[in-house]
């Protein structure tokens, strides 16, 4: 299992680095220019892009940006000026974070809870209720439900602020925005996963030895239903915990998911590298442990 | 007791040579799962509504005397009368007309836009599930990299090479997005599966991979793929609201529900019944979609049977 490990981890450095190659050079085929600006003479934007090594082959730049990353140095954003890629990560990273964490334990939780649920009672009266409820959860997009909820609970009500981050409580709105998609495929993805689990053998062994139905479901069920769940787990931490731009938007929240979208609209090439090595080892590494985990769930994996 | 026994049996004549012909027709693999799929009433009333949905989104703009994009300023913002039955937009454009119209673009990619990549990821996830080793490392190392680049970077070199606007390039840019999770997803159902006794037995009996992987470990994995296709139905709808957005998806005046709800949106609380109309119908396609979808995993799961 440690080999196991530290071959991934050496692959892992690999993969990052073939993402960041393969970025670079995609970004260079977007059209248009960062320091394009009719209003600025074109002496000066030669000049901006000679200070920022614009001017130099695709070929050198890579190999420029490449030395620095080994560095650990992700260079200056083109747009913000005067601030280091890592900076800007730094600063609105912890953000996204605490809100992403916030989102999930709660979502992911009632997801799980709500899924057994629903397979407990199949096709029995709670399991159409959650449905329906699980269907709202994801017919109704942040971007739709987000706006309703700041209005009614922040403006009109006022029980909570309607954006900004500045108290603990700001998080709860958007927390629960964020995670309404996730409550919802949580849920339907448990349900299909345990009631595949529900008719195997095992099952039936543990109750014909007189387990509580209780026993049965979380000892014998639940776990063995989590493979599924966890395989989506992985890439749902990822970007839970880099943000969403729209629902850092609606409720004003200065977080990582904005710089996603902005700094490809701007051209930003500096920080499209930052945020997509940034993001891309998260995944990477989010995988791996996803990988690992299921050893431990599910015995019946081995990896060689 | 002899007496008993003779007398219990009476010996089959000669003049049946038939007695063991099975004389009910043999059902196919997908005979059997309608069969099944019929037990769910929920899920064959689904299939009706879903068919009933269908059919407005087709002939539903030739019952009303409007279309889609004409404006009509003596009559903006109308709530739903006898006249425009779903009233009128913030430009006078009929809703009825442009939520059906909206419902051809909608419907098609989410229909095509999840069977598409879901194809492409089985395939790919249970192959590299399957055979393990390093093939499987290089397959799960490509789509973690394929994941990691921001998908607003190959959808706009997508819209420089194929145009923007068209119903293919909105196919294409889903279905190059979203097959990652669903080959991620195969191969970790086919790793829990595969070393169960069904695999070992039909390898023991000399079947190729491609029968293993296609016979036994992908229609076991079916069961919880439906669902997660039907979980994604909505997800494909709104990002073709994200597409247009970004010059990529229906460009106005053409509608789809995903930009009738985002129009509507912004002026929710002056004109709600903008808002609600679109929404009931993709919650309808959406609770549909996931009852024809839990009736589905129950016909498909062979271990129901």
């Amino acid at each position: 299992m440690v080999k196991y490990i530290l071959k991934r981890v050496a692959i892992s450095i690999g993969t990052v680095f073939i993402l960041a190659t393969v970025t670079f050079f995609l970004v260079k085929l977007l059209p248009g220019d960062p320091f394009q600006n009719p209003t600025i003479p074109a002496q000066i934007q030669e000049k901006q892009r000679a200070y920022y090594g614009l001017d130099k082959p695709v070929a050198e730049q890579y190999f420029i940006y490449m030395g620095n990353l080994l560095k650990g140095d992700l260079g200056y954003s083109l747009k913000k000026t005067g601030h280091t890629v890592s900076d800007i990560i730094g600063m609105s990273f912890p953000v996204s974070a605490t809100l992403g964490i916030t989102s999930l334990i709660f979502s992911v939780s009632i997801g799980l809870l709500f899924g057994t649920l629903c397979a407990q009672f199949k096709n029995k009266w709670p399991d159409y209720l959650l449905m329906i409820v699980a269907v709202l959860g994801i017919a109704l997009p942040s971007m739709v439900i987000g706006p309703i909820l700041r209005n009614l609970l922040g403006v009109k009500l006022g029980i909570l602020p309607a954006t900004g981050w500045e108290k603990p409580s700001s998080a709860i709105m958007p927390a629960f925005v964020l995670g309404l998609g996730v409550i919802a495929g949580n849920t339907r993805a448990m349900r299909a996963s345990m009631l595949s689990v529900i008719t195997q053998d095992y099952v039936t062994t543990a109750r014909a030895k007189g387990l509580s139905p209780m026993q049965v479901v979380m000892r014998h069920q639940f776990k063995n239903s989590l493979v599924p769940i966890l395989t989506s787990l992985g890439p749902q931490i990822a970007s839970t915990l880099t943000g969403s731009f729209v629902v850092e938007t609606i409720f004003r929240i200065p977080g990582m998911g904005k710089y996603f979208v902005d700094s490809i609209s701007n051209l930003d090439y500096t920080m499209i590298m930052g945020l997509t090595i940034f993001f891309g080892s998260f995944l990477v590494l989010m995988n791996l442990l996803v990988d690992i985990a299921y050893a431990f769930v599910d015995p019946r994996i081995r990896f060689a | 007791m002899d007496d008993a026994r003779e007398n219990d049996f009476e010996p089959l004549g000669e003049s049946r040579p038939d007695a063991e012909l099975i004389l009910k027709r043999q059902t196919t693999y997908l005979g059997d799962v309608w069969r099944s799929f019929c037990k769910n009433k929920a899920a064959l009333a689904s299939l009706f509504a879903m068919a009933a949905l269908v059919a407005f989104v087709v002939f539903g703009p030739m019952m009303r005397p409007f279309d889609y994009f004409s404006n009509d300023y003596s009559a903006i913002n109308m709530p739903p009368d006898r006249i425009h039955w779903f009233g009128t937009d913030t430009l006078g454009r009929d809703l009825w007309e442009r939520v059906w119209v909206g419902g051809r673009v909608s419907l098609l990619i989410a229909i095509l836009g999840t069977i598409i990549p879901e194809f492409i990821g089985v395939a790919i996830g249970g192959l590299s599930g399957y055979i393990g080793g390093k093939l499987d490392m290089l397959i799960m190392r490509t789509v973690d990299i394929l994941m990691g680049i921001p998908s607003l970077i190959y959808l706009i070199l997508l819209m420089l090479v194929m145009g923007s606007g068209n119903i293919l390039t909105m196919i294409i840019s889903v279905s190059i997005t979203s097959w990652m999770g669903s080959a991620r997803s195969t191969r970790g159902l086919v790793l829990q599966i595969k070393n169960r006794d069904f695999v070992t037995a039909s390898e023991t009996l000399g079947a190729s991979p491609f029968w293993v992987i296609f016979r036994h470990l992908i229609p076991n994995t079916m069961g919880m793929r439906v669902v997660s296709i039907t979980i994604g139905i909505p997800g494909v709808i709104f990002y073709e609201a994200f597409l247009s957005y970004i010059g990529l998806g229906v460009t106005p005046p053409n509608p789809s529900w995903g930009q009738l709800i985002k129009a509507a949106a912004e002026q929710f609380r002056y004109y709600p019944y903008q808002f609600v109309v679109p929404c009931i119908f993709i919650g309808l396609s959406m609770l549909c979609f996931n009852l024809i979808g839990d009736g589905l995993r129950d016909a498909l799961d062979p271990k129901l049977r």
